[in-house]
């Protein structure tokens, strides 16, 4: 077990392996997102306060959820980077922040989509769209700090260091927001309340969970098979493919 | 060549005491934000209508934004000048706990930039229209808010400094990390104006300030280490 982590960890063997998953885990993709978008979008019932509209959530929930997800892996990363000066995480690191900000955007995006009907703005200063945003410019303070450094091995060490301290920061930055929107506004319509979703809700949410953690995978694999070609162009390895 | 070894503790007050006086010689720069956040302030009204009620409404949140802004200002000044002549190698090298040495120059950036906010800060209030009810409390929160700024952001300074242009990308870094400290300094100081309780605001900011204390160095001192070596 143990071997086969520590080969996984070698950027050729890698770069094998990864190609090899790609395929599989773009065809796993699509058949989930297919069953949630059905499921979704034909299946579940109409919301009896909301309407339609509500169906946005089935993009909406998975991509917020994905980019705390990222976040963490990126952290994780971070750590893996300090203690063990690993270099497929500092791939694994670089090529997921661009992945985790557009997830980010995404819901964002989403979310004031579904805004615009509901509370009659596309924007509020709700407290999750707030703490979601100041996420959207750690991630891209994460991706400049990688473009800034020149030498790719000291921006990998960089940006562990910044993914560690975001993620303390995260849920402190998360609560403050929630708090300081309690301050200003009393709980009002801007809650997204759910009374006990029925299962024809919820499980088209979790499979478009699945899949969106899938479909991180498959872009992840890509990415980081170009970042390790793009790192690795003078070795042999690279040479003989 | 004196070669007498200091203690952990006066190799920290060596730090702070030489940091001190750098400063001293080079009063016009460390001026600056100073003066920066004086005239940050200024514009508000300008911008606004000096409407009395509306600035008094809101001046905390202007007056705290004002100190954010002049905190990224300064910090460069941290780091920049021993990684241009070295001495910060020097301070690698040393015997003593990196950690310990990075504090000492966080505190005498603070004693330079951050108290002296202390000493406009009334005026500032003053000039806004600020509920003298609320004053006490905004010298409060920038006693504990600002040291928050210097901690956190030499952990920005520290990852960038080896940078040719670091500032721009050092204010992406470190400003959405001061959302929290904005928050609950801008909410004490509002409460206390409207005569509510403030301790939960203040007991944050503790909080965040031990908190910033004891990781902060430790995070800064391993972002040295990289951007020097």
């Amino acid at each position: 077990m143990f071997l086969w982590f520590h080969k996984l960890g070698s950027p050729p063997h890698f770069y094998r392996i990864a190609g090899r998953f790609i395929p599989w885990l773009n065809a796993i993709f699509m058949v989930l997102v297919l069953a949630g978008l059905y499921g979704g979008l034909i299946l579940a019932p109409t919301d009896y306060q909301q309407g339609e509209s509500y169906r946005i959530i089935f993009v909406h929930v998975p991509a917020a959820w994905m980019s705390l997800f990222i976040y963490v892996v990126m952290a994780v990363c971070g750590v893996v980077i300090i203690v063990w000066r690993m270099k497929l995480a500092e791939v694994v690191l670089i090529s997921s922040a661009p992945i985790g900000a557009s997830f980010t955007f995404l819901a964002l995006v989403t979310g004031s989509l579904w805004g615009k009907p509901m509370w009659g703005t596309y924007w509020v200063w709700d407290a999750r769209l707030t703490s979601e945003l100041i996420l959207l410019f750690l991630y891209l303070g994460v991706i400049g700090l990688h473009n800034a450094i020149e030498d790719k091995r000291i921006a990998g060490r960089a940006v562990a260091i910044l993914a560690i301290v975001g993620v303390v920061n995260v849920p402190i930055i998360h609560y403050s927001v929630e708090w300081w929107h309690s301050l200003h506004q009393p709980a009002s319509l801007t809650k997204f309340d759910k009374p006990s979703m029925p299962p024809s809700m919820y499980v088209p949410i979790l499979i478009m969970a699945l899949a969106f953690q899938v479909y991180y995978a498959a872009v992840l694999f890509q990415k980081c098979r170009a970042e390790l070609l793009q790192r690795e162009r003078n070795s042999r390895w690279v040479e003989e493919l | 060549m004196n070669v007498q070894r200091l203690s952990l503790w006066q190799a920290f007050v060596f730090l702070l005491r030489r940091d001190l006086l750098l400063a001293l010689r080079n009063r016009a720069e460390y001026a600056m934000p100073l003066l920066f956040f004086v005239v940050v302030i200024t514009l508000f009204p300008l911008a606004l209508g000096a409407l009395p009620e509306l600035l008094a409404r809101i001046a905390p949140g202007i007056v705290w934004v004002a100190a954010l802004l002049a905190a990224m200002l300064s910090l460069e000044s941290i780091f920049r000048s021993d990684f241009d002549d070295g001495s910060l190698e020097q301070i690698l090298l040393s015997a003593h706990p990196v950690a310990v040495l990075v504090l000492a120059k966080v505190c005498a950036h603070w004693l330079v930039t951050g108290l002296p906010l202390l000493l406009v800060a009334p005026l500032l209030a003053e000039m806004l229209g600020m509920p003298s009810a609320a004053q006490p409390m905004l010298l409060l929160t920038i006693l504990l808010g600002t040291p928050i700024l210097s901690l956190i952001g030499a952990i920005g300074v520290a990852l960038t400094v080896g940078l040719r242009k670091g500032g721009i990308i050092l204010s992406l870094l470190v400003l959405p990390l001061y959302v929290p400290v904005l928050i609950f300094a801008a909410s004490a100081i509002e409460n206390a104006a409207m005569g509510l309780d403030v301790t939960p605001q203040i007991y944050m900011l503790l909080a965040f300030l031990f908190l910033s204390i004891s990781l902060s160095p430790w995070a800064t001192a391993a972002a040295l280490r990289m951007s020097a070596g």
